[in-house]
């Protein structure tokens, strides 16, 4: 199918899908914590924006509502809130030296061709649209796994956290008519709660290591030491 | 059926109430009572069940059949004997400084907070939710592992937060597709009814192939992690060990059963949809892994509970195999064990937690002459490892013998396996069993106040199963067994 022959929703939808993947990549390769913040916060205003397309032209009220929790949770609390955790633990200024950047980079990019090829069996029962959103946002789950093992700072494990979460909403707004209202409302709770447990955990393990780099959680062993 | 909807109202009226009074002295008491009218609550509603058959909400949004209905009750019961264990527990903890009254009303609420996760799991007819309510436990639990603030606990309920967080988000992926499967059924009710369970249960021939089965490795894989089994097994070992005792007990004896009970019933989804053996294949797969790798570890850990916890990934690993196995007899043994081993497990965690108090240490050389020091919990000890190794006459020796003859049956290849396995666990469990109940009394050791009631009444029920099933329970167990697996075994 030419993309040029496809509906102005899908070919925003399309563009929206990389965006996303490469916000993702953009933090992949980020050695400084409030870039990686701030990437975070675009991407959930991508997926907002993403939501909003889809509400217009499905016509679906009820995607404005996820489009605005969307927007509240995943660009404004959440973002300030980590920000205002980094700003406080006094880690702005340190820049992580990420090893091998180049090789990590080159294995988000062939994460992204393992997803299409996992959802290869799913081109018969779908569109293009479709196909390349869900193979996108598995994507982004997987780059999100990867940044959490390449980065050591805690606070890019949590923007991995979120971004996985990005990525999982993004599938259910593009690839179907949107979850039910109160499973969507019961993972927008689940997300926050979980964002709020890891900015206490920030402390705890701040007061117990005295610094969030998680390399240096290292007292649990199988075997004594 | 007020049951359902009171055994859910309970525990979250709960939750708010230990909020403002958990740290009073009565707030255990109160905590016994409240798990006691769940348990009512769950009885009433498994009578009702078994005497009227499945029943669904008008809404279609819970759904209770004799499957889920005895995981209820028997969460409601280990939820309860763990209450009437974790009061004078909490309050020794308090005494020795280990927690404060904020704490103590954390671990109260959250007590709660995790019951309700709990029911809301087994209950729900919505797959959606249903990943909600593990994600909730998941969330309970997790302040509660790291409740000492010790180093090592900070450190376990980060990596619980962090591996369950992200594996449990994979079984949202799969939820996704299997909403996105549904979506092209176009059920009646429109898509908010796509998600309930009966709705795609009654469709599932209709669902296409290609789409569930990258459904079901995802579900499989995100609610495996909670299951505990290898190689997402990492957090469940350090977990169990650094949280307080009786999070132990409810996590090993309920959070890993509910799991297993999502697994089962996307498989029955995705068995329905694709009538290919690959989802029992791949449970067989990760199952007896996780059978053998636990069994294997048991023999390498020094500290007594992490060794139980890799006994507990060792039963989880059975019971997924058994169900991969698929069968009624396969079946009906799984659903038997399920319950023998939540029900060994936890009292041998509560054992574990009164001598870990005697002994002042969780480190299994230091633990020494428990029979001598106080019986009752050397006993105690003896007799759950006996249970849980698989010694006749307990139950899970049946439910174990009865997974032997099924795989016998249709795998006899896999039967050394297991027999391998039962083994090197039962040599890694007594070979540091030994030496903690019989071994020298070390100098100054003390008897520590002990409720071990609940402990007999889970030996003894094990026991009773091990030697007489009762009709009715057997009853119970082929109903299930009949939903799950098409036809009874008895």
């Amino acid at each position: 199918m030419d993309i040029a022959q496809t509906s102005f929703y899908h070919q925003a939808i399309l563009t929206l899908a990389a965006l996303v993947v490469l916000a993702s990549f953009v933090m992949l390769g980020q050695g400084r914590l409030l870039r990686i913040v701030f990437v975070l916060a675009l991407q959930g205003a991508l997926l907002a924006l993403a939501t909003a397309l889809a509400a217009f032209s499905t016509d679906n009220p009820h995607f404005y509502i996820s489009s605005a929790i969307t927007m509240v949770l995943k660009v404004i609390l959440i973002p300030i809130m980590l920000r205002r955790l980094v700003i406080r633990m006094n880690i702005h200024r340190e820049v992580e030296e990420l090893t091998n950047r180049t090789s990590i980079l080159l294995g988000g990019a062939s994460l992204v061709i393992f997803s299409y090829y996992v959802m290869l069996p799913i081109v018969h029962t779908s569109h293009m649209v479709t196909l390349n959103a869900i193979a996108v946002s598995l994507a982004v789950v997987l780059l999100g796994m990867l940044m959490m093992i390449s980065h050591r700072n805690a606070v890019a494990h949590v923007a991995g956290f979120m971004s996985i979460e990005n990525g999982l909403f993004f599938a259910a707004i593009v690839s179907t008519s949107g979850m039910p209202m109160v499973v969507e409302l019961g993972i927008a709770f689940d997300v926050l709660v979980a964002a709020v447990l890891f900015g206490v955990f920030f402390f705890h393990i701040h007061s117990s290591i005295d610094s969030l780099d998680v390399d240096r959680l290292n007292r649990l062993n199988e075997v004594e030491k | 059926m007020i049951a359902v909807y009171l055994i859910l109202l309970i525990p979250l009226g709960g939750i708010f109430y230990f909020a403002a009074t958990g740290h009073k002295p009565n707030a255990g008491r109160i905590n016994n009572w409240l798990n006691a009218a769940t348990l009512a609550g769950s009885i009433w509603l498994a009578l009702d069940v078994l005497i009227e058959g499945p029943w669904l909400s008008s809404d279609g949004e819970l759904y209770v059949d004799s499957f889920n209905v005895y995981l209820i009750v028997l969460t409601a019961f280990v939820g309860l004997t763990t209450a009437i264990f974790s009061a004078p527990y909490m309050a020794h903890e308090l005494r020795v400084g280990r927690l404060n009254n904020n704490r103590l009303r954390l671990y109260y609420s959250m007590y709660q907070g995790f019951m309700l996760a709990m029911y809301l799991v087994l209950s729900t007819n919505n797959m959606g939710v249903m990943w909600v309510a593990m994600e909730g436990a998941t969330l309970a639990t997790v302040l509660l592992v790291s409740l000492y603030r010790t180093p090592e606990s900070v450190e376990a309920a980060w990596k619980y937060f962090i591996l369950c967080g992200v594996g449990i988000a994979q079984a949202l992926f799969g939820t996704i597709l299997l909403y996105f499967a549904a979506g092209q059924l176009h059920t009646e009710g429109g898509s908010e009814n796509a998600l309930l369970w009966t709705v795609l249960y009654e469709n599932a021939n209709l669902l296409d192939a290609g789409v569930m089965n990258i459904a079901f490795v995802f579900l499989l894989v995100g609610y495996g992690t909670k299951i505990g089994l290898v190689p997402l097994h990492n957090w469940l070992p350090d977990a169990h060990s650094e949280g307080p005792t009786p999070m132990s007990a409810v996590l090993s004896g309920l959070l890993l059963n509910d799991a297993l009970y999502a697994v089962v019933r996307c498989k029955m989804l995705v068995d329905g949809a694709t009538g290919s053996p690959l989802a029992g294949h791949l449970m067989m797969g990760f199952g007896m892994v996780s059978f053998l790798v636990a069994a294997l570890f048991l023999h390498r850990q020094y500290d007594i509970k992490r060794m139980f916890s890799y006994s507990s990934i060792e039963h989880m690993g059975m019971m997924t195999f058994a169900f991969g196995v698929g069968g009624p007899l396969a079946t009906f043994a799984a659903l038997l064990h399920m319950t023998v081993h939540s029900l060994t497990k936890s009292a041998i965690f509560v054992t574990v937690g009164h001598a870990s108090q005697v002994a002042k240490t969780q480190k299994m050389d230091r633990i020494r002459g428990l029979i001598k020091t106080q019986p009752e919990i050397g006993w105690g000890l003896l007799i759950g490892t006996l249970a849980i190794a698989g010694f006749p006459p307990f139950g899970v020796f049946t439910s174990e013998f009865l997974v032997l003859i099924a795989t016998m049956h249709d795998y006899p290849w896999l039967v050394p396996l297991l027999l391998l396995g039962i083994g090197i666990a039962f040599a890694g469990l007594f070979r540091n069993l030994q030496p903690m109940v019989y071994g020298e009394v070390p100098r100054g050791q003390k008897a520590v106040a002990a409720n071990l009631f609940p402990v007999m009444l889970h030996l003894a029920l094990v026991l009773w199963l091990g030697l007489s099933i009762p009709g009715f329970l057997s009853n119970w167990f082929a109903q299930a067994t009949e939903l799950i697996a098409g036809s009874s075994p008895l």
